[in-house]
Protein backbone atom coordinates (compact mmCIF):
# COMPACT_ATOMS: atom_id res chain seq x y z
CA UNK A 1 0.00 0.00 0.00
CA UNK A 2 1.25 3.55 -0.94
CA UNK A 3 0.49 6.94 0.24
CA UNK A 4 0.84 8.82 -3.03
CA UNK A 5 -2.27 10.31 -3.91
CA UNK A 6 -4.08 9.40 -1.07
CA UNK A 7 -3.43 12.27 0.87
CA UNK A 8 -3.43 16.95 0.30
CA UNK A 9 -2.12 19.82 2.23
CA UNK A 10 -4.90 21.53 1.92
CA UNK A 11 -3.77 24.32 4.94
CA UNK A 12 -0.33 26.54 5.38
CA UNK A 13 0.57 28.72 7.85
CA UNK A 14 3.68 30.45 8.80
CA UNK A 15 3.99 33.16 11.96
CA UNK A 16 5.16 36.26 11.30
CA UNK A 17 6.93 36.67 14.42
CA UNK A 18 10.57 36.06 15.21
CA UNK A 19 10.72 37.29 18.39
CA UNK A 20 7.10 36.69 20.71
CA UNK A 21 8.40 38.34 23.99
CA UNK A 22 4.37 38.54 25.06
CA UNK A 23 3.18 35.32 23.70
CA UNK A 24 3.44 31.89 25.29
CA UNK A 25 4.38 28.48 23.68
CA UNK A 26 0.80 27.37 23.75
CA UNK A 27 -0.02 30.69 22.40
CA UNK A 28 1.94 30.66 19.13
CA UNK A 29 0.67 26.91 18.67
CA UNK A 30 -2.93 27.96 18.77
CA UNK A 31 -2.34 31.07 16.49
CA UNK A 32 -1.00 28.93 13.79
CA UNK A 33 -3.33 26.02 13.86
CA UNK A 34 -6.15 29.14 13.59
CA UNK A 35 -3.79 30.36 10.78
CA UNK A 36 -4.16 27.26 8.83
CA UNK A 37 -7.44 26.32 9.10
CA UNK A 38 -8.30 29.18 8.29
CA UNK A 39 -5.74 29.08 5.15
CA UNK A 40 -7.73 25.56 4.07
CA UNK A 41 -11.08 26.92 4.88
CA UNK A 42 -11.69 24.53 7.55
CA UNK A 43 -12.58 25.04 11.00
CA UNK A 44 -11.33 23.50 14.60
CA UNK A 45 -14.53 21.00 14.35
CA UNK A 46 -13.65 19.41 11.26
CA UNK A 47 -10.20 18.29 13.11
CA UNK A 48 -9.86 15.01 13.26
CA UNK A 49 -6.13 14.01 13.90
CA UNK A 50 -4.00 15.67 15.75
CA UNK A 51 0.04 15.61 15.39
CA UNK A 52 2.59 17.68 17.47
CA UNK A 53 6.29 17.26 18.83
CA UNK A 54 8.54 17.89 21.58
CA UNK A 55 8.19 21.75 21.34
CA UNK A 56 4.59 21.28 22.11
CA UNK A 57 4.30 22.12 26.24
CA UNK A 58 2.85 19.04 27.75
CA UNK A 59 2.62 15.66 27.68
CA UNK A 60 2.75 14.36 24.31
CA UNK A 61 -0.56 15.81 22.35
CA UNK A 62 -2.79 16.00 25.54
CA UNK A 63 -2.35 19.55 26.41
CA UNK A 64 -2.30 21.00 23.08
CA UNK A 65 -5.34 19.16 22.36
CA UNK A 66 -7.01 20.39 25.65
CA UNK A 67 -6.00 23.98 25.21
CA UNK A 68 -7.16 24.33 21.33
CA UNK A 69 -10.57 22.69 22.45
CA UNK A 70 -9.78 19.84 19.67
CA UNK A 71 -13.12 17.64 20.98
CA UNK A 72 -13.35 15.13 18.01
CA UNK A 73 -9.77 13.93 17.88
CA UNK A 74 -9.46 10.15 16.84
CA UNK A 75 -6.26 9.76 16.11
CA UNK A 76 -3.11 11.52 17.70
CA UNK A 77 1.06 11.31 16.85
CA UNK A 78 3.36 13.15 18.83
CA UNK A 79 6.27 11.30 17.13
CA UNK A 80 9.52 13.42 17.81
CA UNK A 81 12.60 13.28 15.79
CA UNK A 82 13.80 16.77 16.59
CA UNK A 83 13.17 19.62 13.46
CA UNK A 84 11.97 16.94 10.96
CA UNK A 85 9.02 15.57 13.16
CA UNK A 86 6.81 17.88 10.70
CA UNK A 87 7.69 16.34 7.56
CA UNK A 88 7.20 13.21 9.10
CA UNK A 89 3.44 14.27 10.72
CA UNK A 90 2.75 14.50 6.86
CA UNK A 91 3.50 11.37 5.99
CA UNK A 92 2.03 9.60 9.39
CA UNK A 93 -0.96 11.73 8.87
CA UNK A 94 -1.04 10.48 4.86
CA UNK A 95 -1.33 7.03 6.69
CA UNK A 96 -3.68 7.83 8.93
CA UNK A 97 -6.03 9.74 6.27
CA UNK A 98 -5.14 6.11 4.03
CA UNK A 99 -6.28 3.91 6.53
CA UNK A 100 -9.36 5.93 6.98
CA UNK A 101 -7.97 6.70 10.96
CA UNK A 102 -8.69 10.61 10.11
CA UNK A 103 -10.10 12.44 7.68
CA UNK A 104 -8.60 16.41 8.62
CA UNK A 105 -5.05 16.48 10.34
CA UNK A 106 -3.35 19.15 11.75
CA UNK A 107 0.02 20.05 12.53
CA UNK A 108 1.85 22.33 14.73
CA UNK A 109 5.02 23.92 15.50
CA UNK A 110 5.92 26.98 17.49
CA UNK A 111 8.43 28.11 20.45
CA UNK A 112 10.07 31.38 21.26
CA UNK A 113 13.96 30.03 21.79
CA UNK A 114 14.56 33.69 21.34
CA UNK A 115 12.80 35.39 23.44
CA UNK A 116 13.92 32.79 26.18
CA UNK A 117 18.17 33.01 25.60
CA UNK A 118 18.78 30.05 24.45
CA UNK A 119 22.48 29.73 23.20
CA UNK A 120 20.96 26.75 20.81
CA UNK A 121 24.15 26.12 18.96
CA UNK A 122 27.09 26.47 21.68
CA UNK A 123 25.71 25.75 24.88
CA UNK A 124 26.22 21.72 25.03
CA UNK A 125 22.71 20.58 26.87
CA UNK A 126 22.86 18.31 29.91
CA UNK A 127 20.12 15.87 29.26
CA UNK A 128 18.59 13.08 30.71
CA UNK A 129 21.09 10.93 32.23
CA UNK A 130 19.04 8.09 31.45
CA UNK A 131 19.54 8.76 28.28
CA UNK A 132 22.63 6.64 27.40
CA UNK A 133 24.64 8.06 25.05
CA UNK A 134 24.47 11.48 27.43
CA UNK A 135 27.80 10.46 30.13
CA UNK A 136 29.78 9.72 27.07
CA UNK A 137 29.07 12.79 25.26
CA UNK A 138 28.30 15.50 27.24
CA UNK A 139 31.51 15.68 29.77
CA UNK A 140 32.83 16.43 26.48
CA UNK A 141 31.14 19.33 25.30
CA UNK A 142 29.02 18.11 22.57
CA UNK A 143 26.82 20.92 21.12
CA UNK A 144 24.96 21.52 18.17
CA UNK A 145 27.43 23.27 16.18
CA UNK A 146 30.73 21.43 17.10
CA UNK A 147 28.83 18.24 16.11
CA UNK A 148 27.98 19.63 12.71
CA UNK A 149 31.12 20.70 12.35
CA UNK A 150 33.10 17.59 12.84
CA UNK A 151 30.90 16.45 9.86
CA UNK A 152 32.23 19.60 7.49
CA UNK A 153 35.72 18.74 8.78
CA UNK A 154 35.86 15.32 7.89
CA UNK A 155 33.76 16.23 4.57
CA UNK A 156 36.58 18.56 3.45
CA UNK A 157 39.45 15.88 4.45
CA UNK A 158 37.58 13.04 2.18
CA UNK A 159 36.25 15.11 -0.49
CA UNK A 160 38.27 18.62 -0.31
CA UNK A 161 34.81 20.62 0.19
CA UNK A 162 35.80 24.35 1.05
CA UNK A 163 34.83 26.73 2.95
CA UNK A 164 34.04 28.87 0.07
CA UNK A 165 31.60 26.02 -1.28
CA UNK A 166 29.91 26.26 1.94
CA UNK A 167 29.56 29.86 2.16
CA UNK A 168 27.61 30.04 -1.17
CA UNK A 169 24.91 28.36 0.28
CA UNK A 170 24.66 31.35 3.06
CA UNK A 171 25.02 33.41 -0.01
CA UNK A 172 21.78 31.96 -1.72
CA UNK A 173 19.56 31.73 0.77
CA UNK A 174 20.08 35.75 1.72
CA UNK A 175 19.24 36.54 -1.85
CA UNK A 176 16.01 34.77 -1.49
CA UNK A 177 15.39 36.54 2.64
CA UNK A 178 15.76 39.52 0.97
CA UNK A 179 12.43 38.89 -0.68
CA UNK A 180 10.88 38.38 2.44
CA UNK A 181 9.22 41.17 5.14
CA UNK A 182 9.37 38.67 7.89
CA UNK A 183 12.80 37.11 7.61
CA UNK A 184 15.76 37.41 10.08
CA UNK A 185 18.39 38.62 8.25
CA UNK A 186 17.14 40.37 4.97
CA UNK A 187 20.90 41.09 3.62
CA UNK A 188 21.92 40.31 1.01
CA UNK A 189 25.87 38.73 1.95
CA UNK A 190 28.74 37.82 -0.05
CA UNK A 191 30.90 34.83 0.30
CA UNK A 192 33.64 36.84 2.13
CA UNK A 193 30.95 38.01 4.47
CA UNK A 194 30.90 34.57 5.49
CA UNK A 195 34.27 33.63 5.47
CA UNK A 196 35.12 36.90 7.44
CA UNK A 197 32.53 36.16 10.24
CA UNK A 198 33.77 34.81 13.11
CA UNK A 199 34.68 31.22 13.68
CA UNK A 200 31.88 29.53 16.03
CA UNK A 201 33.24 26.14 15.36
CA UNK A 202 36.19 25.39 13.09
CA UNK A 203 35.15 25.28 10.44
CA UNK A 204 31.91 26.44 10.81
CA UNK A 205 31.60 30.77 10.87
CA UNK A 206 28.82 32.38 12.48
CA UNK A 207 27.45 32.79 9.34
CA UNK A 208 26.96 29.36 8.66
CA UNK A 209 24.95 28.79 11.05
CA UNK A 210 20.70 29.00 11.49
CA UNK A 211 19.35 32.25 13.38
CA UNK A 212 17.56 31.56 16.75
CA UNK A 213 14.09 32.60 16.18
CA UNK A 214 10.65 32.70 17.89
CA UNK A 215 8.04 31.88 15.76
CA UNK A 216 6.05 28.51 14.54
CA UNK A 217 3.79 26.82 11.87
CA UNK A 218 0.72 24.95 11.05
CA UNK A 219 -0.19 22.39 8.44
CA UNK A 220 -3.72 20.46 7.40
CA UNK A 221 -3.68 17.41 5.81
CA UNK A 222 -6.85 16.01 4.64
CA UNK A 223 -8.21 13.55 2.06
CA UNK A 224 -8.89 14.31 -1.61
CA UNK A 225 -12.12 14.03 -1.33
CA UNK A 226 -12.78 16.74 1.49
CA UNK A 227 -9.78 18.99 -0.53
CA UNK A 228 -11.71 19.26 -3.85
CA UNK A 229 -14.69 20.73 -2.21
CA UNK A 230 -11.82 23.75 -0.66
CA UNK A 231 -10.92 26.92 -2.62
CA UNK A 232 -7.11 26.62 -2.53
CA UNK A 233 -5.00 24.90 -5.09
CA UNK A 234 -3.93 21.28 -3.80
CA UNK A 235 -1.42 20.40 -3.50
CA UNK A 236 -1.13 16.32 -2.98
CA UNK A 237 1.44 13.77 -0.93
CA UNK A 238 3.11 11.66 -3.90
CA UNK A 239 5.78 10.33 -1.60
CA UNK A 240 7.50 9.85 1.71
CA UNK A 241 10.70 8.23 3.35
CA UNK A 242 12.12 8.42 7.03
CA UNK A 243 15.01 7.10 8.40
CA UNK A 244 17.14 6.79 11.47
CA UNK A 245 20.84 7.22 11.48
CA UNK A 246 23.37 6.67 14.42
CA UNK A 247 27.04 6.43 15.85
CA UNK A 248 26.13 2.50 15.02
CA UNK A 249 28.25 1.10 18.02
CA UNK A 250 31.20 3.04 17.32
CA UNK A 251 31.26 2.66 13.51
CA UNK A 252 29.81 6.25 12.62
CA UNK A 253 30.76 7.93 8.77
CA UNK A 254 30.43 11.77 9.80
CA UNK A 255 30.05 11.92 5.81
CA UNK A 256 26.67 10.72 4.87
CA UNK A 257 23.02 11.42 6.61
CA UNK A 258 19.78 9.71 6.84
CA UNK A 259 18.87 11.50 3.42
CA UNK A 260 20.34 8.76 1.91
CA UNK A 261 17.98 6.25 2.93
CA UNK A 262 14.79 8.62 3.73
CA UNK A 263 15.00 10.57 0.12
CA UNK A 264 15.38 6.93 -2.18
CA UNK A 265 11.91 5.82 -0.45
CA UNK A 266 10.71 9.04 -0.87
CA UNK A 267 11.71 8.72 -4.92
CA UNK A 268 10.46 5.48 -4.89
CA UNK A 269 6.66 5.84 -3.68
CA UNK A 270 6.62 8.76 -5.77
CA UNK A 271 8.31 7.38 -8.82
CA UNK A 272 10.13 10.42 -9.88
CA UNK A 273 13.94 11.65 -9.71
CA UNK A 274 15.65 14.37 -8.60
CA UNK A 275 16.22 15.85 -11.49
CA UNK A 276 11.94 15.89 -12.35
CA UNK A 277 12.38 18.24 -9.24
CA UNK A 278 11.14 21.57 -9.77
CA UNK A 279 12.13 23.41 -6.04
CA UNK A 280 13.50 22.22 -2.95
CA UNK A 281 13.21 22.55 0.98
CA UNK A 282 16.08 21.42 2.44
CA UNK A 283 17.12 21.64 5.92
CA UNK A 284 19.62 23.91 6.75
CA UNK A 285 20.72 24.86 10.20
CA UNK A 286 24.22 24.80 9.06
CA UNK A 287 25.46 25.22 5.94
CA UNK A 288 26.99 21.83 5.95
CA UNK A 289 23.53 20.44 6.59
CA UNK A 290 22.43 21.15 2.91
CA UNK A 291 25.36 20.20 1.17
CA UNK A 292 25.27 16.88 2.47
CA UNK A 293 21.46 16.39 2.59
CA UNK A 294 21.94 17.64 -1.23
CA UNK A 295 24.77 14.87 -1.97
CA UNK A 296 22.41 12.03 -0.17
CA UNK A 297 19.07 12.61 -1.88
CA UNK A 298 21.05 12.46 -5.44
CA UNK A 299 20.68 15.93 -6.53
CA UNK A 300 24.77 15.36 -6.99
CA UNK A 301 26.99 12.52 -6.53
CA UNK A 302 28.79 12.09 -3.11
CA UNK A 303 31.36 14.49 -2.72
CA UNK A 304 30.40 16.61 -5.42
CA UNK A 305 28.02 19.22 -3.60
CA UNK A 306 30.50 21.82 -2.82
CA UNK A 307 30.55 22.32 -6.62
CA UNK A 308 27.23 21.61 -7.08
CA UNK A 309 26.12 24.61 -4.28
CA UNK A 310 28.66 27.04 -5.89
CA UNK A 311 28.08 29.69 -7.95
CA UNK A 312 24.66 30.53 -7.00
CA UNK A 313 23.31 27.28 -8.37
CA UNK A 314 20.82 27.32 -5.45
CA UNK A 315 19.67 30.92 -6.33
CA UNK A 316 16.20 31.08 -7.80
CA UNK A 317 16.33 32.19 -11.15
CA UNK A 318 19.96 32.02 -11.67
CA UNK A 319 20.64 28.34 -10.55
CA UNK A 320 19.36 25.16 -11.92
CA UNK A 321 17.96 23.96 -8.24
CA UNK A 322 16.13 26.64 -5.95
CA UNK A 323 16.11 25.90 -2.66
CA UNK A 324 14.68 27.62 -0.09
CA UNK A 325 13.47 30.28 -1.15
CA UNK A 326 11.90 32.27 2.05
CA UNK A 327 15.48 32.46 3.38
CA UNK A 328 15.41 29.11 5.28
CA UNK A 329 16.70 28.72 8.59
CA UNK A 330 19.92 30.20 7.48
CA UNK A 331 18.35 33.91 7.15
CA UNK A 332 14.22 33.75 7.65
CA UNK A 333 13.47 31.69 10.90
CA UNK A 334 14.07 29.07 12.75
CA UNK A 335 10.93 28.28 14.95
CA UNK A 336 11.58 26.27 18.11
CA UNK A 337 15.19 25.36 17.17
CA UNK A 338 12.85 23.06 14.56
CA UNK A 339 12.91 24.03 10.81
CA UNK A 340 10.65 21.27 9.53
CA UNK A 341 7.50 22.70 8.93
CA UNK A 342 8.37 25.85 7.36
CA UNK A 343 10.34 23.52 4.58
CA UNK A 344 7.22 22.52 4.02
CA UNK A 345 5.24 25.58 4.18
CA UNK A 346 7.57 27.04 1.54
CA UNK A 347 7.21 23.98 -0.49
CA UNK A 348 4.07 24.47 -0.60
CA UNK A 349 3.92 28.15 -1.36
CA UNK A 350 5.94 27.30 -4.58
CA UNK A 351 2.92 24.59 -5.80
CA UNK A 352 0.71 26.80 -5.23
CA UNK A 353 2.59 29.72 -7.04
CA UNK A 354 2.04 31.72 -4.01
CA UNK A 355 6.07 32.46 -3.36
CA UNK A 356 7.31 35.79 -3.46
CA UNK A 357 7.10 36.33 -7.47
CA UNK A 358 10.97 37.62 -6.70
CA UNK A 359 11.76 33.81 -6.23
CA UNK A 360 8.36 31.83 -7.49
CA UNK A 361 9.72 28.95 -9.43
CA UNK A 362 8.15 28.82 -13.13
CA UNK A 363 5.80 25.69 -13.60
CA UNK A 364 6.55 24.57 -9.80
CA UNK A 365 4.29 21.43 -10.63
CA UNK A 366 6.89 19.20 -8.23
CA UNK A 367 9.14 19.80 -5.49
CA UNK A 368 10.55 18.22 -2.67
CA UNK A 369 10.51 18.64 1.54
CA UNK A 370 13.53 17.29 3.46
CA UNK A 371 14.40 17.45 7.07
CA UNK A 372 17.12 16.33 9.40
CA UNK A 373 16.24 16.65 13.19
CA UNK A 374 18.80 15.88 16.08
CA UNK A 375 22.67 15.68 15.50
CA UNK A 376 24.22 14.94 12.27
CA UNK A 377 27.00 14.21 14.40
CA UNK A 378 25.54 11.47 16.63
CA UNK A 379 22.03 10.47 15.66
CA UNK A 380 19.61 11.99 13.94
CA UNK A 381 15.93 11.04 12.12
CA UNK A 382 15.64 12.12 8.12
CA UNK A 383 12.37 12.63 6.71
CA UNK A 384 11.94 13.15 3.12
CA UNK A 385 8.49 14.44 1.33
CA UNK A 386 7.77 14.69 -2.49
CA UNK A 387 4.69 17.38 -3.26
CA UNK A 388 2.96 18.17 -6.52
CA UNK A 389 0.15 20.53 -8.00
CA UNK A 390 -2.62 18.69 -9.22
CA UNK B 1 51.63 24.14 24.82
CA UNK B 2 51.08 24.95 28.07
CA UNK B 3 49.93 24.95 31.41
CA UNK B 4 49.54 28.74 30.79
CA UNK B 5 46.25 28.03 28.53
CA UNK B 6 43.22 28.04 30.67
CA UNK B 7 41.53 24.05 30.31
CA UNK B 8 38.13 23.23 30.44
CA UNK B 9 37.16 21.21 33.26
CA UNK B 10 34.30 19.04 32.51
CA UNK B 11 31.42 19.00 34.09
CA UNK B 12 30.98 14.97 36.05
CA UNK B 13 29.56 12.12 34.31
CA UNK B 14 26.32 10.44 35.61
CA UNK B 15 27.25 6.56 35.88
CA UNK B 16 23.79 4.12 35.67
CA UNK B 17 24.17 0.64 37.00
CA UNK B 18 25.16 -0.42 33.56
CA UNK B 19 28.48 1.68 33.29
CA UNK B 20 29.60 1.96 37.07
CA UNK B 21 32.12 -0.53 35.94
CA UNK B 22 33.17 1.52 32.62
CA UNK B 23 33.55 4.38 35.21
CA UNK B 24 35.54 2.59 38.10
CA UNK B 25 38.10 1.45 35.61
CA UNK B 26 38.90 5.12 34.05
CA UNK B 27 39.68 5.70 37.73
CA UNK B 28 42.54 3.13 37.10
CA UNK B 29 43.38 4.69 33.91
CA UNK B 30 41.70 2.62 31.42
CA UNK B 31 39.15 3.38 28.90
CA UNK B 32 37.04 -0.02 28.37
CA UNK B 33 35.18 -1.18 25.36
CA UNK B 34 32.63 -3.99 24.56
CA UNK B 35 33.61 -6.94 23.26
CA UNK B 36 31.27 -9.86 21.93
CA UNK B 37 32.61 -12.80 23.41
CA UNK B 38 31.03 -14.98 20.74
CA UNK B 39 31.92 -13.10 17.45
CA UNK B 40 34.78 -10.74 18.87
CA UNK B 41 33.21 -7.25 17.72
CA UNK B 42 34.01 -4.61 19.91
CA UNK B 43 31.72 -1.80 20.20
CA UNK B 44 31.38 1.98 22.03
CA UNK B 45 30.08 3.01 23.95
CA UNK B 46 29.91 -0.49 25.89
CA UNK B 47 26.57 -1.69 26.61
CA UNK B 48 25.28 -4.89 28.05
CA UNK B 49 23.73 -5.96 24.72
CA UNK B 50 25.66 -6.39 21.67
CA UNK B 51 24.68 -3.53 19.30
CA UNK B 52 25.51 -5.47 16.27
CA UNK B 53 24.79 -9.38 17.40
CA UNK B 54 21.65 -11.30 18.81
CA UNK B 55 23.97 -13.59 20.02
CA UNK B 56 26.60 -13.47 22.43
CA UNK B 57 27.62 -12.08 25.82
CA UNK B 58 29.82 -8.59 25.74
CA UNK B 59 32.57 -8.13 27.67
CA UNK B 60 34.21 -5.40 28.83
CA UNK B 61 37.90 -5.23 28.08
CA UNK B 62 40.76 -2.47 28.09
CA UNK B 63 41.35 -0.37 24.89
CA UNK B 64 45.41 -0.27 24.18
CA UNK B 65 44.70 3.61 24.32
CA UNK B 66 46.43 4.47 21.15
CA UNK B 67 44.29 6.21 18.40
CA UNK B 68 44.16 8.85 15.52
CA UNK B 69 41.89 11.19 15.03
CA UNK B 70 38.64 10.66 12.80
CA UNK B 71 37.59 14.41 12.98
CA UNK B 72 37.45 17.33 15.24
CA UNK B 73 36.15 20.54 15.77
CA UNK B 74 37.80 23.58 18.61
CA UNK B 75 34.27 25.33 19.94
CA UNK B 76 35.81 29.21 19.82
CA UNK B 77 34.03 29.14 23.73
CA UNK B 78 35.50 31.78 26.01
CA UNK B 79 37.74 28.44 27.05
CA UNK B 80 38.06 26.86 23.70
CA UNK B 81 37.95 23.16 23.39
CA UNK B 82 38.67 20.54 20.79
CA UNK B 83 35.98 17.84 20.55
CA UNK B 84 36.93 14.82 18.47
CA UNK B 85 35.96 11.73 17.32
CA UNK B 86 39.09 9.82 17.65
CA UNK B 87 39.32 5.98 16.34
CA UNK B 88 40.72 3.75 18.56
CA UNK B 89 43.52 0.89 17.61
CA UNK B 90 41.04 -1.76 18.28
CA UNK B 91 38.58 0.50 15.81
CA UNK B 92 35.54 2.32 17.35
CA UNK B 93 35.25 5.73 16.70
CA UNK B 94 34.69 7.23 20.35
CA UNK B 95 33.45 10.61 21.04
CA UNK B 96 36.41 12.83 22.71
CA UNK B 97 38.60 16.03 23.75
CA UNK B 98 41.93 16.04 22.65
CA UNK B 99 43.73 17.95 25.30
CA UNK B 100 47.26 19.30 26.26
CA UNK B 101 48.35 20.09 21.96
CA UNK B 102 48.27 23.33 20.02
CA UNK B 103 44.82 23.15 18.63
CA UNK B 104 46.12 25.04 15.31
CA UNK B 105 48.34 21.96 15.10
CA UNK B 106 45.26 19.30 15.28
CA UNK B 107 44.87 17.23 11.75
CA UNK B 108 42.48 14.39 10.85
CA UNK B 109 44.75 11.23 10.89
CA UNK B 110 46.87 12.28 14.01
CA UNK B 111 48.28 9.51 16.25
CA UNK B 112 46.88 10.60 19.50
CA UNK B 113 47.04 8.54 22.87
CA UNK B 114 44.58 7.79 25.91
CA UNK B 115 45.04 10.50 28.59
CA UNK B 116 42.31 11.07 31.67
CA UNK B 117 40.85 14.37 33.28
CA UNK B 118 39.42 15.12 35.86
CA UNK B 119 35.75 16.13 36.13
CA UNK B 120 33.85 18.73 38.23
CA UNK B 121 32.78 18.03 41.54
CA UNK B 122 34.32 14.95 42.97
CA UNK B 123 36.77 14.73 40.01
CA UNK B 124 35.87 11.40 38.40
CA UNK B 125 38.84 11.23 35.18
CA UNK B 126 37.35 11.43 32.24
CA UNK B 127 39.04 9.62 29.08
CA UNK B 128 40.63 11.94 26.63
CA UNK B 129 43.01 11.78 24.04
CA UNK B 130 46.19 13.67 23.89
CA UNK B 131 48.69 14.39 20.75
CA UNK B 132 50.86 11.18 20.59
Amino acid sequence: MSIRGKACIVGAYEHPTRKAEDKSTAQLHAEVALGALRDAGLTRKDVDGYFCAGDAPGMGPLSMADYLGLDRLRHVDSTDVGGCSYLLHVAHAAEAIALGKCNVALITLAGRPRSEGVATGTAPRAGNPAQPDVQFEYPYGAAIANMYAMCAMRHMHEYGTTSEQLAWIKVAASHHAQHNEHAMLRKVVTVEDVLNSPLVADPLHRLDCCVISDGGGALVVTKPEIARTLKRPIVSVRGAGEAVKHTMGGTIDLTYTGARFAGARAFEEAGVKPSDIKYASIYDSFTITVLMQLEDLGFCEKGEGGKFVADGNLISGVGKLPFNTDGGGLCNNHPANRGGITKVIEAVRQLRGEAHPAVQVKNCDLALAHGTGGSLGTRHGSATLVLERE
Amino acid sequence: MSEQTPQRVPPSPTPDPSTRGFWEAAKQGKLLIGRNTRTGKVHYPPRPICPFDDEGEVEYVPASGEGTIYSFSVMRAKVPYAIAYVELAEGPRVMTNIVNGDFDALRIGQKVKLTFVPSEGDGQPVPMFTPA
